[in-house]
């Protein structure tokens, strides 16, 4: 039983475990470092997006001599990057599918003489037509993937949805629409790669996942597990945007230390980072609702289409997220969801916080509100009479056995907001100012860990050893970039052992040393790695009691005295423990029928937005979280994670934008991808709920990508509310505002002078 | 040919450095590399996310936008200049106990900018700390708990210089 | 880092008369670089064609502020920092002050400088709009002397202006004589900090019961160069600030107004938020509160 009532560590406010470092100036990110001998790597790519290569000329001003240069025929192994599908080449042959695809590579001992070199390289293309957007993609006119490019469909179904309409008092359909977003994690990515006969491929860097980028490499470079080892280096953020993406830049530099026989680092400048890397999946989510008189739902038909951009990466599970997220935390007795994600060439989308569920959830919210004023119920009383409860089922017949809370959540958002009293002031105050004022509200969910039986799939592994140096290193292959990682899971295992903090550190996130313990995505780690790492702690403590003769109550002394007992004994000392699900999970991956997840995070957000009639811009004033996420293990942590979040997502509503010029990035540089400054952001307020989880480390659930979930509904309710007129799609702009709020005014004539 | 660029001279952290580079080698390139100080990030290059943010004769600056010749006789302090014999300055005091870094990667160029902004302005208010900060990108943190550990560091100086005249009043006594 | 440190010279010859001898002797040459904050983020993009930079950074007599009874004297080299900091800058010309905190961040503003933000000459600008509307002269030395031009006419074209090849912007001079015109500034951005101005509109007005002796309007973003709006000026000298006067006004500036389309907005967005801005100003320079 992981609900402890009083935990020592478990719960505080424990400091950064690496913050001291972090603070100094002290912490190692990857361009931080150097080798003996180390080059520098750099990329050729492709300016078309869509086309065959017809010609690739070295121009003969360039010594050539002095570089070392590798094209896809260099690849040893498989010229592709393994994720789900192997469709994406690790370096360009013979024809491109996006701008700034990777064709050529090189490496030389000087930046500057490298940057000359990537501007002579001469690439001739035949050029295609190309595919933009998921309708040009769905009409299925050219056909850029596979047979027909489709990545990827779902349907979900439940009761059944065609025999509800002629029943229904209302029907409401709408369409909504969001853009791509980019994760502009302050550090670009990057990568130090090394290569030896000996010991095979080497690779340090930015990164979230290592055992991701190890499979990957394998793969390049057709090399069994033990030949192949990925280190994280300290990282400057991620949010996903470095799940998938680093086994590209890690296979190319490992491909360019193979054939110069130097160790070669590749970071990227943040031009090259905005242009080339992974961005949000853009979607378009259409909703045709059957409601009855009192507002309740009868039937959801939900049709969801993603642009997956040029190759699937993680396409096919965006949109299972997307799809399983897109009905809301309400109750309906016919569902039906069919999702679709398209290829199109442009740069392929990847993971980014959230991972479908904010492009549906923003639908669906919205609607919701659609719904209530189509209907003239009040919007939060609409939800109400749908909200999921205790023994209710979900979309895909999954029955809620955890408690589910929403209307105390709702309850306490609206009371800490404030919520009827400012409504009323602003009724009052807005027709006198052209400042207009409004709230608006989201309820969601999120699933935590991987979807269905994928924690079954990952089978991760995880525990902690002893060193002769009195550590505690607890072992797994998640990493920090941010969020707490170090800290929690060392809280973990000393509440779970018995030790103090300073007893216990991280083993470096090194596949050469720490087991598989899954990726560091999907709101996994403090809940399912929290948990294995709980649990090896106290089998850590069964093993030295059985063993060692420590006894029921201990000091450190002694703890460590037995440890060494232990090892004389048995030559290590490693307490490793394997994931278990939890009982009653059950996933139909064809039905799409079952336990989508084996927990809920839940929360309610209100935003008060000023919209400005002067200037039509729009501005989050104060900010409301409410969640319930399981056990709080970091009141610090878990807070920074909401309103990082929380932060992040008001970007995705109002500010965040990517300009596409045929097929690019046209706003590759910071001062035109606009995310919001200390002077942008309001004040966020967060309030936990805490209903330990049993099954997740000590009691909690996933908490990271929750926040995000919510704000760009609640903004654009809040609009609605201010301004009586309905936005449908994110980014939403000022110019976009103008071009909806104008709309009510006359049309102005310019004077003939 | 490093015999044609000039020496230059500038003090770094208190301490006197001479450096060998082109004139318009960035000062935040000579940080890092000439003089091994990678405390001090480059997150965008363009002056505008305030990872490189130094302090150069008591003004704060993007160290990407500087030119190094114009940092000849120049007194510049770093994230690594912060802490004192050993302890941590109170603003990475403060950062720590309110969660003010994450991922830290903007933090060293936050850490000079709150620096900054509290010589110049020992008790601000959210608003001038907000401006104070509007440099310095962060993706992390929401800047919530950023804005919070300024608060407390300013806190902590004003308790400390009461505490300090109340000490000097006491002695004079 | 897209540039070549080793491709570009920079010298700093530490006196004006130094630059200026350097300015006539290859004329052209020489591309004068003060705080930085423009070139540098050009050199990093790969993108500085200037080969030759000379520092005018640390030159004491481009970085001043004088007044006097009539007028302030500002050196071209003085940081926004410096113009923020000044007790008379804030008393007399609170618009150029105000203006003065919209360049970027903390860390710009420590290095940009008023006449780095004119030689740069963006429709963008932050400083333009005030200095037209407070009547600025602009002050220009050479080896040949010194000469000067109304602010107004120091832009030409898009991204060009009025000096001659060996000619350095010196001063940017203000008339004291603007302390009982109403004034008003506002910047539309992206964002609250760090945004380039998508428009912005400066006004400066002698109004009596309403009636509209004097006006000067000044905005960023609506032609090829920061420009007075004289079209929509001659549409309210000697109106009174009622409503069909504020709709005339407003119809005189989306006809006067050429703004474009970029990456940062769109030209109806900016024409038609000017127009708010105008109509916002009259508002405020009618009212019968006394003059900020």
């Amino acid at each position: 039983m992981s609900t402890h009532a009083t935990t020592r560590i478990v719960g505080a406010p424990v400091p950064r475990k690496e913050g001291v470092d972090k603070l100094l100036g002290r912490a190692h990110y990857v361009d931080d470092m150097e080798r003996d001998g180390m080059a520098h790597g750099a990329t050729v790519r492709s300016s078309i997006p869509r086309g065959l290569i017809r010609s690739i000329v070295f121009d003969p001003r360039i010594d050539w001599s002095e570089f070392t240069i590798v094209t896809a025929a260099d690849i040893p192994g498989k010229n592709h990057i393994q994720l789900i599908v192997a469709d994406q080449p690790c370096l360009a042959d013979g024809k491109v599918n996006h701008c700034e695809e990777a064709i050529v590579l090189l490496a030389h001992a000087s930046k500057q003489k490298l940057r000359e070199a990537v501007a002579a390289v001469h690439i001739e293309y035949d050029p295609l037509p190309p595919v933009f957007t998921i309708e040009d993609s769905e009409r299925q006119d050219v056909i850029v993937w596979g047979a027909d490019n489709c990545f990827k469909s779902f349907l979900l179904e439940k009761g059944d949805v065609d025999s509800a309409w002629s029943g229904a008092a209302h029907i409401v359909e709408r369409e909504y629409r969001t853009g791509a977003q980019e994760h502009l994690y302050i550090e670009n990515n990057g990568v130090i790669a090394e290569y030896s006969a000996e010991s095979g491929v080497m690779v340090w860097g930015s990164l979230q996942c290592p055992y991701y980028v190890h499979k990957a490499l394998m793969a390049v470079f057709d090399l069994p597990e033990d030949k192949v080892r990925v280190i994280q280096t300290e990282t400057g953020g991620a949010f996903g945007g470095k799940e998938d993406y680093p086994s590209i830049l890690a296979a190319h530099a490992a491909l360019l230390a193979l054939k110069s026989g130097h160790p070669v680092k590749m970071v990227y400048d943040r031009m090259e980072d905005l242009a080339a890397t992974t961005k949000r999946h853009p979607s378009r989510t259409r909703h045709r609702t059957a409601l009855d008189r009192d507002g309740k739902l009868l039937a959801m038909d939900i049709e969801i289409a993603t642009d997956g951009g040029a190759y699937s990466t993680l396409s096919s599970t965006v949109l299972s997220r997307a799809t399983l997220h897109s009905p809301g935390p309400y109750v309906c007795p016919n569902v039906r969801v069919r999702s679709r994600s398209w290829a199109t060439n442009t740069i392929p989308y990847g993971a980014f916080r959230g991972f479908g569920a904010p492009q549906t959830i923003f639908a669906v919210e919205r609607h919701m509100d659609e719904i209530a004023a189509t209907l003239g119920i009040d919007r939060i009383e609409l939800r109400r009479r749908n909200f999921l409860h205790d023994g209710d089922t979900t979309a895909t017949e999954q029955v809620m056995r955890e408690p589910v809370i929403l209307d105390q959540l709702m309850d306490r958002a609206l009371a800490e907001s404030d919520y009827h009293a400012r409504r009323a002031r602003f009724a009052r105050e807005n027709p006198g100012s052209p400042i207009k004022r409004g709230l608006g509200v989201a309820a969601f969910y999120h699933g935590s860990g991987f979807t269905g039986s994928g924690e079954r799939t990952l089978n991760s592994l995880a525990g902690v050893d002893v060193t002769p140096e009195r550590n505690v290193r607890v072992l797994v292959s998640s990493t920090e970039f941010g969020q707490g990682t170090n800290t929690v899971l060392t809280q973990i295992a000393a509440e779970a052992i018995g030790l103090d903090m300073n007893d216990v550190i991280m083993a470096p996130a090194d596949t050469g040393i720490v087991p598989n313990s899954g990726p560091t995505v999907a709101s996994r780690t403090a809940m399912v790695v929290g948990r294995l790492i709980e649990r090896a702690g106290t089998q850590l403590v069964a093993m030295l009691r059985e063993h060692a003769g420590l006894g029921e109550g201990f000091s450190r002394e002694e703890f460590f005295a037995a440890c060494e007992v232990y090892r004389a004994a048995h030559g290590s000392i490693i307490s490793l423990c394997r994931y278990e699900p939890p009982p009653g999970i059950f996933w139909d991956d064809q039905k799409y029928r079952g336990e989508a997840y084996p927990a809920f995070a839940w929360s309610v957000q209100v935003a008060q937005v000023a919209v400005d009639t002067v200037t039509y811009s729009a501005e989050v004033e104060e900010f409301w979280s409410v969640q319930e996420a399981g056990r709080v293990l970091n009141p610090v942590l878990a807070a920074g994670q909401i309103e990082g979040g929380v932060a992040q997502g008001i970007g995705y509503a109002l500010y965040e934008k990517v300009v596409w010029q045929n097929g690019r990035m046209a706003n590759n540089q910071m001062t035109n991808y606009i995310m919001p400054t200390a002077e942008d952001v309001p004040p966020i307020h967060v309030y936990f709920e805490e209903i330990p989880f049993r099954h997740g480390g000590y009691g909690a659930k996933g908490i990271g990508e929750l926040p995000h979930d919510g704000p760009a509904p609640a903004i654009l309710n809040a609009i609605k509310d201010a301004t009586g007129v309905s936005f449908h799609a994110i980014p939403l702009l000022p110019e976009d505002l103008f071009a909806g709020l104008a709309a009510q005014r006359p049309v102005e004539e310019a004077a003939t002078v | 040919m490093s015999a044609c660029w000039p020496t230059l001279h500038m003090t770094v952290n208190g301490e006197d450095r001479a450096v060998q580079a082109p004139p318009m080698k960035r000062l935040l390139d000579v940080l890092r590399e000439d003089l091994r100080l990678t405390g001090t990030k480059e997150g965008c290059g363009e002056g505008e996310c305030g990872s490189c943010s130094v302090r150069m004769n008591g003004e704060l600056v993007n160290s990407c936008l500087v030119p190094v010749l114009q940092a000849e006789g120049a007194c510049i302090q770093t994230v690594e200049g912060l802490a004192a014999n050993g302890e941590l300055h109170p603003l990475q005091q403060a950062f720590l106990q309110c969660g003010g870094a994450q991922c830290g990667i903007c933090t060293p160029g936050m850490l000079m900018a709150a620096a900054q902004l509290l010589a110049r302005n020992p008790h601000p208010s959210l608003a001038e700390i907000r401006e104070g900060l509007a440099g310095n990108l962060c993706r992390c943190t929401g800047f919530t708990r950023i804005f919070e550990s300024v608060i407390a560091a300013a806190a902590h100086n004003a308790e400390d210089s009461t505490n300090r005249s109340a000490e000097q009043e006491a002695d004079a006594r | 880092m897209r540039g070549n440190p080793e491709g570009h010279e920079l010298i700093a010859p530490g006196s004006l008369a130094a630059v200026l001898e350097l300015l006539s002797r290859a004329p052209g040459e020489w591309t004068p670089i003060a705080g930085g904050t423009e070139l540098m983020v050009a050199h990093a993009a790969g993108q500085l064609r200037a080969q030759k930079l000379v520092s005018l950074w640390g030159i004491p007599d481009l970085r001043f502020i004088e007044t006097s009874p009539k007028s302030i004297a500002i050196g071209a080299s003085t940081t926004f920092c410096d113009l923020r900091a000044h007790a008379e800058v804030a008393a007399h010309l609170p618009l150029l002050a105000k203006a003065a905190s919209w360049i970027g961040s903390i860390a710009n503003q420590s290095r940009a400088t008023l006449g780095g933000n004119l030689v740069n000459g963006s429709p963008a600008a932050d400083s333009s709009p005030a200095l037209l509307v407070y009547d600025a002269e602009i002050e220009m030395v050479s080896v040949r002397g010194r000469r000067r031009i109304p602010y107004a006419a120091f832009h030409t074209q898009y991204k060009r202006n009025a000096m001659a090849t060996d000619e350095l912007l010196y001063a940017i001079h203000l008339p004291l004589r603007f302390a009982h015109h109403r004034q008003y500034m506002r910047k539309v951005g992206t964002r609250r900090a760090m945004a380039i101005s998508k428009v912005a509109l400066a006004a400066t007005a002698l109004v009596t019961n309403g009636l509209v002796n004097e006006i000067r309007l000044a905005a960023a973003s609506l032609a090829a160069f920061p420009t007075r709006l004289y079209q929509t000026e001659a549409a309210l000298l000697g109106q009174t600030i009622a409503p069909d006067t504020i709709q005339a006004a407003r119809n005189a500036l989306l006809a006067e107004a050429q703004p474009i389309d970029d990456i940062r907005s769109t030209a109806e967005y900016r024409r038609h938020v000017a127009a708010n801005l105008l109509e916002e100003s009259l508002i405020e320079l009618g009212s019968k509160e006394t003059p900020r």
